[in-house]
């Protein structure tokens, strides 16, 4: 990654190549760099051949679930005369996440290239691209560069000359966490409280707006350009693990260690050169405990299992965690598992969208009870409570921030046991709860 | 939907149901209730409450069996440790934040939480001391007080405004545990069916103004009933406790009104308990007011009916039962007779959601079956055939102070009444009769439904059905009559002057009723058979 430091040999930078530099944010600055060739030779292929292309990639999608984009794209309709929709999902607010703000804030014209593509790939004329609201610079920018591409006819009533009609609309949040889940989103969209819907139906078959709908993360679309000019071979042939897991991924990792920043490197790279050689490293005299690798939503992993694990969607499934958007948080000997894991419940209690009992009444309550047991005010029996009311919330509910709110709980409570019952014996820590 | 039938096991119960259904609604086919807050089948389901959780074999997780659709081979189990575990922790987390206020609760005893959380809920609680959720009562509308305390925010009432009234005023608002839900800023809950969401609601957070601390669920006496408000004929339960009716509430008919009631007919019931009533046979005489037996008030109202001359003028409430007009009809049979019913009329208010329901214009539940009687809905004509009748006969009629001045232009007034009326002291035959609240009766709908209501409460004093009074009448004033000693054979025996009812038996009605359009019922089928050749 170029930017606020340069990149390290180790990286292999395809997405964050022009991070840093200010020319890339223009159309002709992008088009100087190569930019919307990609778009140009998508609208000469037929969409087919596009899906086909980014299913032999092996991409997967980067918002946290890592379900195939190419198949993804196929299960929208084909031949029916319906409106579809493409929407991009920029409601990146996955804590200890912020690669999607980088993308748009420093090659804004990539990912309108590949909403550009990918609308062409699954029949979309309309793309809405959802971004959070707190954002306030990506938008501008992100406005700025949609109304720079309508200007130069690379999108617009006829894409290219090229007869596609590819609109794009920008759509600010409103500030919920919960509109980055897609149905969610898609109900901000049209106007409605944010509350994820049930599945199915999936948006592909009711989407937004009722019609077939895609959705898919900026850092997902932002990748098919280079995928259409590169080739489908070159982008599977990143990949140093698994060989489910291909291309490469922007890694956000903050926390306790001396460079935090994005970092993109293929996939199945080493956890602890990650960590330990690009990132910086962890403060002098300070050793790594714990890793929450998905943004907040994911089990907590141990040190032994972080400095193990490969960075791939398997190799981090196979230490029991999730890769998730790839948010690495990383804590070390000073951090205070206990607080961490109850600052993690109250931000999922403030923006559980109140639908499901679980998640509404469950997220609320296990945040008192970590903060009792914070305040030195804990009882035994509270551990049990925890994984019990854990176990409840995980896998019952119409979307996952409930199960999100329970992982960091459940394998805290597992690995880092002694200190939650240091609280138990010593009564209130270093951390107040607030 | 279509009619192929899907075999699946709910509970080791197997069951056929048409491709398309719920696992909900199949496991109602099979006889196991699932618990549940937020379906209705009357409303879309959002699958939020969790509490309809069921395991499906080889799902991966518990599916919610409201949304979820049947399959071929399905084994579904509701009682299996998984699902009642599921439910447990969902009446738990409901119960963190719900009072402990059941015993000064409407709902106690109807309510769905208290049923659930008695039925597979703990018994103590593990939340500890916090305190419970607080929000301040609501004034919600005309008629309805929201208690965010006990709200468990399963969106019934969202729902029905927003999709069945569709008039959406109320919002989920704040998020988390803090959620509650609000009316829109300046806007009332007054729309003509916000009833509804009182009935909705399965616990006590949406409450009648009207009913606040009237009764407890369990000293209530429920009675099926049909509405007498208007032409739509919905199907309701009359609530008494002891003999005074304090509540009217929507009983479930797809065919009808589905699962709902206007405000309307739902508050009109106060006449149901008036204390004014007649409950003595009167016979005038000058001045004088002679109180009679009823032996002796049927001979004379027999010998009027049956021996008197003239135009005969029948003028009816339109609240008389089908029994009331038919055998008020059969009484005066052979003479000259013009009969009407008095039809107040009403704006229409329509529910938006379900086709066909509305509360109608003309504000009388019995129309139909009053032309099917042989009664007209030309008041006024009727009424100017009183001058210089030979016999009026007043059937309960609600009559302005003219109209019964003009009654004194008729030769003789039988004035069958349930309200002792003043006004109609120049009658020379006074007979008391009971309303709809106090006799078994049928109504037909506008769309030609027969539906039957039941008695809900005693008659007061002597007063009886006006069937029963005009069959009597019509046993004494000629030989060999036998009257019908019950409303079930009053009903019956309609079918021998009235070609349409013929064969229908209450049987036949149900609770539902039955379309008179519709073939004719089997006994009906049965009695008309040609008789079976006597040789083989």
């Amino acid at each position: 990654m170029g930017y606020p430091h340069p990149p390290d040999p180790k990286e292999t930078v395809v997405l964050s190549q022009y991070f840093g530099d200010a020319a890339a944010r223009t159309y002709q600055g992008w088009v100087d760099r190569g930019g919307y060739a990609a778009l140009r030779k998508a609208l000469a292929m037929t969409p087919d051949a596009i899906i086909e292309e980014v299913k032999a990639s092996g991409l997967r999608g980067r918002g946290g679930a890592g379900f195939p984009t190419g198949l993804k794209w196929s299960f929208m309709p084909k031949g029916d005369t319906r409106p579809h929709y493409l929407c991009c999902n920029a409601d990146e607010s996955e804590p200890g996440t912020f690669k999607d703000r980088e993308i748009m804030r420093w090659t804004p014209h990539a990912l309108i290239e590949g909403c550009a593509i990918a609308s062409h790939a699954i029949g979309a004329e309309i793309c809405y691209i959802y971004i959070r609201g707190e954002f306030t610079e990506p938008l501008k920018i992100m406005q700025k560069a949609v109304a720079e591409a309508y200007a130069n006819g690379a999108i617009g009533p006829n894409a290219f000359g090229s007869g596609r009609r590819i609109e794009m609309v920008i759509h600010r949040g409103a500030g919920a966490y919960i509109c980055g889940e897609e149905t969610a989103l898609m109900n901000s969209l049209e106007g409605k409280r944010g509350n994820p819907r049930i599945k199915p139906p999936f948006p592909a078959a009711v989407g937004l707006f009722g019609m077939p709908t895609t959705i898919n993360n900026v850092e997902t679309l932002a990748a098919v350009p280079h995928i259409l000019t590169r080739g489908a071979a070159w982008y599977k042939g990143l990949c140093l693990s698994s060989p489910k897991s291909t291309g490469t991924k922007l890694f956000s990792v903050c926390g306790h260690v001396l460079k935090p920043g994005n970092y993109e490197v293929t996939m199945g790279f080493p956890m602890k050169e990650l960590i330990y050689e690009l990132a910086g490293g962890l403060r002098p005299g300070r050793i790594l405990k714990a890793v929450i690798p998905g943004g907040s939503s994911v089990p907590i992993m141990s040190r032994e299992e972080a400095e193990g694990a490969l960075c791939d969607y398997e190799g981090i499934a196979e230490k029991g965690s999730m890769l998730g958007s790839a948010g690495f948080i990383v804590m070390d000997d000073s951090a205070d598992i206990v607080y961490e894991v109850y600052r993690l419940a109250r931000f999922y209690a403030h923006e559980s969208c109140a639908q499901c009992t679980q998640c509404r009444e469950g997220t609320a309550w296990t945040t008192r009870i970590l903060e009792r047991i914070l305040g030195g005010e804990g009882k035994p029996a509270d551990f049990d409570l925890l994984l019990e009311l854990s176990e409840q919330m995980t896998g019952k509910t119409i979307c996952v921030l409930s199960d999100s709110c329970a992982a960091p709980i459940v394998s805290g409570l597992r690995k880092f046991r002694g200190e939650f019952e240091r609280y138990l014996k010593a009564g209130a820590g270093d951390h107040t709860a607030t | 939907m279509t009619d192929k039938l899907i075999n699946v096991t709910i509970d080791d119960i197997p069951v056929s149901v048409p491709a398309g259904t719920t696992i909900i609604e199949a496991a109602k086919q099979a006889g196991v209730l699932v618990p549940h807050y937020c379906y209705h089948p009357s409303l879309p389901s959002p699958a939020l409450c969790r509490m309809c959780l069921v395991e499906v074999e080889k799902a991966p997780k518990l599916m919610p069996a409201c949304v979820t659709e049947v399959t071929e081979g399905q084994v579904v189990r509701v009682q299996s440790e998984p699902a009642t575990r599921a439910r447990e922790a969902v009446l738990e987390f409901l119960l963190i934040n719900h009072p402990l206020d059941c015993p000064i609760c409407d709902q106690a005893g109807e309510c769905e939480l208290q049923d659930y959380v008695f039925q597979e809920g703990r018994a103590g609680t593990r939340y500890g001391d916090y305190p419970k959720r607080f929000n301040p009562v609501e004034d919600f509308g005309p008629d309805i007080l929201y208690v965010p305390n006990r709200c468990i925010l399963c969106t019934r009432c969202v729902r029905f405004m927003d999709d069945v009234a569709q008039t959406p005023v109320l919002n989920v608002s704040e998020r988390g545990d803090r959620a509650f839900i609000g009316i829109d800023p300046g806007q009332r809950l007054d729309h003509p069916w916000a009833g509804n969401v009182v009935d909705l609601c399965p616990v006590g957070s949406l409450v009648s103004k009207d009913f606040l601390h009237r009764a407890r669920a369990w000293d209530l006496d429920k009675t099926p009933s049909v509405c007498p408000g208007c032409t739509q004929g919905c199907n309701i339960t009359i609530e008494t406790r002891d003999a005074a009716v304090v509540r009217l509430r929507p009983r479930p008919n797809l065919e009808v009104n589905r699962h709902f009631m206007c405000d309307q007919g739902r508050s009109d019931y106060r006449w149901m308990n008036r204390g004014d009533r007649a409950e003595v046979p009167l016979a005038r005489d000058g001045s004088r007011s002679l109180p009679l037996d009823w032996d002796d008030a049927l001979d004379r109202l027999g010998a009027l009916a049956g021996q008197g001359t003239g135009r005969v003028v029948v003028l009816a409430s339109g609240r008389a039962s089908l029994e009331s007009l038919g055998w008020t009809i059969r009484l005066v049979a052979g003479r000259e007779v013009t009969a009407a019913i008095r039809v107040p009329l009403g704006d229409e208010a329509p529910l938006a959601g379900v086709p066909d329901l509305a509360l109608r214009r003309e504000r009388v539940p019995n129309l139909d079956g009053a032309r099917l009687a042989g009664y007209s809905a030309s008041w006024d004509d009727a009424l100017r055939g009183v001058d210089g009748a030979g016999l009026v006969l007043v059937l309960d009629a609600d009559l302005a102070e003219p109209e019964a001045a003009r009654l004194a232009r008729a030769g003789t007034v039988v004035v069958l009444h349930s309200v002792d009326d003043a006004q109609l002291a120049g009658a020379s035959l006074l007979l008391p009769v009971t309303t709809m609240a106090e006799e078994n009766g049928t109504y037909v709908n506008r769309g030609g439904r027969v539906q039957r209501f039941h008695q809900a409460r005693p008659a007061p004093g002597l007063a009886r059905p006006a069937w029963w009074i005009a069959a009597e009448a019509w046993a004494r004033a000629g030989p060999g009559r036998v009257s019908p000693a019950t409303a079930a054979e009053a009903f019956t025996r309609l079918g021998e002057t009235i070609d349409a009812l013929r064969g229908l038996t209450y049987e036949d009605l149900g609770l539902t009723g039955r379309l008179l359009a519709e073939p004719p019922p089997r006994s009906a089928r049965r009695s008309d058979r040609p008789p079976a050749p006597s040789a083989r």
